[in-house]
């Protein structure tokens, strides 16, 4: 029989969406108006600015998976490890900077740390300065914030690695005579090596694609996405694909190189047992004591949550110099919600991200069907191509879809989508593909394949299977798949910022925009609501 | 044959260079029990596969009552199926994994009628509501017995259906799951790898290896006369000893000793074959092969002895538990055995 293989639809897809724009990318970084040329590569190269902007985007990453390391993986292990009066509520405060989109974090760390926030001018009227103490600027501004939002990672790795590790093996350790740290540094931190070598990772790519944090704090100090940026806005795109190209393969050079340090999955091999049990502090002064750094801890972790609100009650114009605003009223609530164009980019976020995520949600249901299958040729192929968009920044794909769909050749699967109301759905789109095949692709995984068998055998066609048993089953996983992509597609901030246009905006062009006419209270208002939904998303998705 | 209601004909697959099935051809008559038996990798679960079409033949078809059904769909071909780990959807009851495959025509009644027929037919009246996850392991395999029968299929399919339960459990789910069968009437192929479960549930049992059909028929056909090595050596207990057949029938044993053998081949008188035996054809004499008593398992009143007879050869021979002692040195004679050609 010659059949077509399974699964050829699904892959020209992506492959039309995901490596098609990339491929014409690189292409475009070798061809100008005339033809073949190495003009802009030569410029890229020789050019000391580029260079100094790629090894701050490598610097700064590497530096922001040391910071975020040092401070979640002792997190984790004091909260999976300790037991003290708060530790449940505490310990999940503590993973709350990951409810915050990227450029609401920024935005909360500028109200609160900026040299105009509340703890500059906190300082600055305590020592009677006239001026602000600091500048919240360049390369060290970029790090606090990258540590503050990816420690999470490794907190919340470490901790599921934790507590898989069983105690058995921590006992064997002692009983053969190996005191607390050698056991740490023999036993138990090689056991949840996996775990941390893939927070490593994450925090890695998030960082070598961080854009909101360069481009609020950056001032001149450049990352290759804000680099990208720039270029593009110059109208110099040649050079934008080239750096595009560049950043690209840094990208999936780091990619390989820290996927070679995960090791294999040690624990699920031979773990059966229990974690041992978190040792409750027993005397009244570490008691007391750790509870009280727990709760400062949880404190300044959910400053700019509340700096965000209590700014948004700001009414445009009425904080100047005071230390804390004058004036608090629920206008900007009210205008955003009875003036149409304030309503409108929440709206645009809403429909655009909720399209978005429908689409890879399908996607992912589809790809994990065939996944599972034995003997879907092409199963390896679409398993490589749904994680790629996670592979390479946002701005990458950004500069890769502008490029792509910014001319007419229906031949070449090009269309003119660069300018009309489609084109941010779709960028979102290739983003959320790999956020929600995550989930279902491991829900799938866990699917008994002889239930889909049983379903056909008893007369149920491959529709019927899909709604009235796989999905059901799938549900806890669709619903985290989706959750998370529906989130992150809302505060999108890197891909929108390339590729939106007037009528389609979305909430984080919008606060962009609020902050160049200094109206913090309104970017801070559209910040508290992307707080809300993006949690309340992560609560639904989370729910079992 | 004018009495087969399934039939298989010809049939082949293969994966990669690897051939699973090759040119299978076996009939099942209407209300028949056809057990496929075979070890690990003989290809019997690859023939359920494809009877029930998750897999396609690359060759050869299946003809149900005449019809050529190779080419249709799982849920075109009303064949029931029981899959070995039961494959119960979790997220419904066992009620609604019981009505999954009747006809959404028909009207809620009649569904909720058929349902609670067929989990009285396995003796689960009232469990409609449960959660599958809330049953033993031996209440699922019933209510997978009832989902699969409740469409009325034409063929039921059994992937190893006691393969999950407690030895204790096994041989009662098997007595009412023999009767439930022949109550029902309906044509069944059963696969497993327990020749006594094939034994006490198919009317006629299909010796598979390396995806080639050894034998098939009756229990008793394949255990007193079997037509190859391997059917005679795996199907029972036996033991084995090389030999020459010298005369028609007479076989002279490389131990020593002379046995009359059946041969199911022909066998050229002088060449080299293999003599298979049963421990309840071999008997303790004066006279016969010569050994020594190295083994003695109990089984109640009876024994088998491991009697050793040479370089790497060992009889088993039942006989009264007292009949000998270990250590002892006793003569063995063959009431009846068997001799294959020797493997080239």
């Amino acid at each position: 029989m010659t059949r077509r293989p399974r699964g050829v639809w699904l892959t020209l897809l992506l492959v039309w969406i995901v490596v098609y724009p990339l491929a014409l990318v690189f292409l475009d970084s070798v061809r100008g108006d005339g033809g073949w040329t190495l003009r802009y590569v030569v410029e890229f190269a020789t050019e000391r600015r580029e260079w100094s902007a790629m090894w701050a985007s490598v610097w700064i990453s590497v530096a922001s998976v040391a910071l975020a390391a040092a401070i979640g993986i002792p997190l984790g292990f004091v909260f999976e490890r300790v037991n003290f009066p708060g530790r449940r509520v505490v310990g999940a405060l503590v993973a709350l900077p990951a409810v915050l989109p990227p450029l609401v974090g920024v935005i909360a760390f500028l109200f609160l740390y900026g040299e105009s926030g509340f703890v500059a001018r906190a300082v600055a009227s305590l020592l009677n300065l006239d001026g602000a103490p600091w500048r919240l600027q360049g390369a060290g501004a970029i790090l606090l914030v990258h540590a503050y939002s990816m420690y999470v990672y490794f907190y919340l790795f470490t901790r599921a690695g934790l507590a898989r590790v069983d105690s058995s093996m921590i006992e064997a350790a002692h009983a053969l005579g190996t005191g607390p740290l050698a056991t740490l540094t023999r036993v138990t931190l090689p056991l949840i090596r996996p775990q941390l070598a893939a927070a490593a990772l994450l925090t890695f790519m998030t960082s070598l694609g961080s854009f909101s944090a360069p481009y609020i704090f950056g001032g001149g100090f450049r990352v290759m996405t804000t680099q990208i940026v720039a270029s593009k806005l110059n109208g110099d795109l040649g050079m934008a694909a080239v750096e595009t190209a560049a950043l690209a393969i840094v990208a999936l050079v780091g990619l390989a190189l820290l996927r070679r340090t995960q090791g294999t999955d040690l624990v699920a091999a031979v773990g059966k047992g229990t974690p041992p049990p978190a040792r409750t502090l027993i005397r009244p002064l570490a008691r007391w004591g750790a509870a009280s750094v727990g709760w400062i801890l949880g404190g300044v972790l959910l400053l700019p949550h509340f700096t965000l609100i209590l700014v948004s009650f700001v009414p445009a114009g009425t904080w100047t110099t005071e230390l804390f605003p004058p004036t608090y009223a629920t206008v900007n609530y009210i205008a955003l919600v009875t003036e149409p164009e304030r309503l409108r980019p929440l709206l645009n976020s809403l429909w655009m991200a909720a399209v978005a995520t429908l689409a890879a949600v399908g996607v992912a249901v589809w790809a994990g069907r065939l996944v599972v299958q034995r003997r879907v040729t092409l199963r390896g192929a679409i398993e490589t191509l749904v994680n790629i968009p996670w592979a390479v920044p946002g701005t990458v794909l950004a500069i890769a879809l502008a490029t792509t769909f910014s001319v007419r050749a229906p031949w070449a699967g090009r269309w003119v989508l660069v300018g009309t109301f489609l084109i941010l759905p779709l960028a979102y789109l290739v983003r959320n593909i790999p956020i929600a095949a995550g989930s279902i692709l491991a829900g799938f995984r866990q699917l008994d394949p002889s239930l889909d068998e049983a379903a056909s055998s008893l007369g149920a066609g491959r529709w019927r299977t899909l709604r009235t048993v796989t999905l059901p089953l799938l549900r806890a996983a669709l619903l985290a798949g989706g959750a998370l992509a529906f989130a992150t597609a809302l505060g999108d901030f890197v891909t929108s910022i390339v590729l939106y246009t007037f009528d389609t905006r979305p909430i984080s062009i919008e606060i962009l925009g609020a902050l160049r006419q200094f109206d913090v209270g309104m970017a801070a208002t559209y910040g508290v609501v992307l707080m809300l939904f993006s949690a309340t998303a992560m609560a639904v998705g989370t729910r079992r | 044959m004018s009495d087969s209601f399934l039939e298989l004909r010809n049939l082949t697959k293969r994966f990669g260079d690897h051939l699973a099935v090759t040119d299978l051809c076996v009939t099942v008559p209407q209300g028949g029990v056809l057990a496929l038996l075979g070890p690990s990798g003989s290809g019997k679960t690859t023939t359920l596969r494809l009877l029930a079409g998750f897999e396609r033949p690359d060759m050869g078809e299946i003809i149900v009552d005449g019809r050529d059904v190779t080419g249709l769909s799982p849920a075109q071909r009303r064949f029931g199926m029981v899959f070995q780990h039961y494959a119960l959807f979790p997220h419904l009851t066992v009620g609604e994994n019981v009505a999954f495959g009747l006809a959404r025509r028909d009207s809620r009644e009649r569904r909720t009628a058929r349902v609670d027929e067929m989990l009285a037919l396995v003796d689960l009246t009232g469990f409609a509501h449960r959660k599958v996850t809330e049953l033993s392991g031996g209440q699922q395999q019933r209510v997978a017995v009832a989902r699969a029968l409740a469409p009325e299929p034409r063929v039921l399919l059994l992937d190893e259906p006691l393969s999950n339960l407690d030895p204790g459990l096994r041989e009662r789910t098997r007595v009412e799951l023999r009767a439930a069968l022949a109550k029902i009437g309906v044509t069944t192929v059963l696969v497993t790898h327990e020749q006594e479960e094939a034994f006490a549930l198919g009317d006629r049992v299909a010796v598979l290896r390396g995806g080639r059909l050894e034998q098939v028929g009756p229990a008793h056909e394949l255990y007193e006369r079997p037509q190859t090595l391997f059917v005679a050596t795996f199907v029972g207990r036996a033991s084995e000893v090389p030999a020459m057949l010298h005369a028609p029938g007479q076989a002279q044993l490389a131990i020593g000793g002379e046995w009359a053998v059946e041969t199911p081949h022909p066998v050229p008188v002088g060449s080299p074959v293999r003599v298979v035996v049963r421990p309840e054809a071999l008997r303790f004499a004066e006279q016969g092969v010569r050994g020594t008593v190295v083994g003695r398992r109990y089984t109640g009143a009876r024994a088998y002895f491991r009697v050793r007879v040479g370089e790497g050869i060992t009889l088993e021979v039942e006989a009264p538990v007292h009949a000998a002692q270990i250590g002892q040195t006793v003569g063995v004679v063959a009431v009846r055995a068997h001799a294959f050609p020797e493997k080239a």
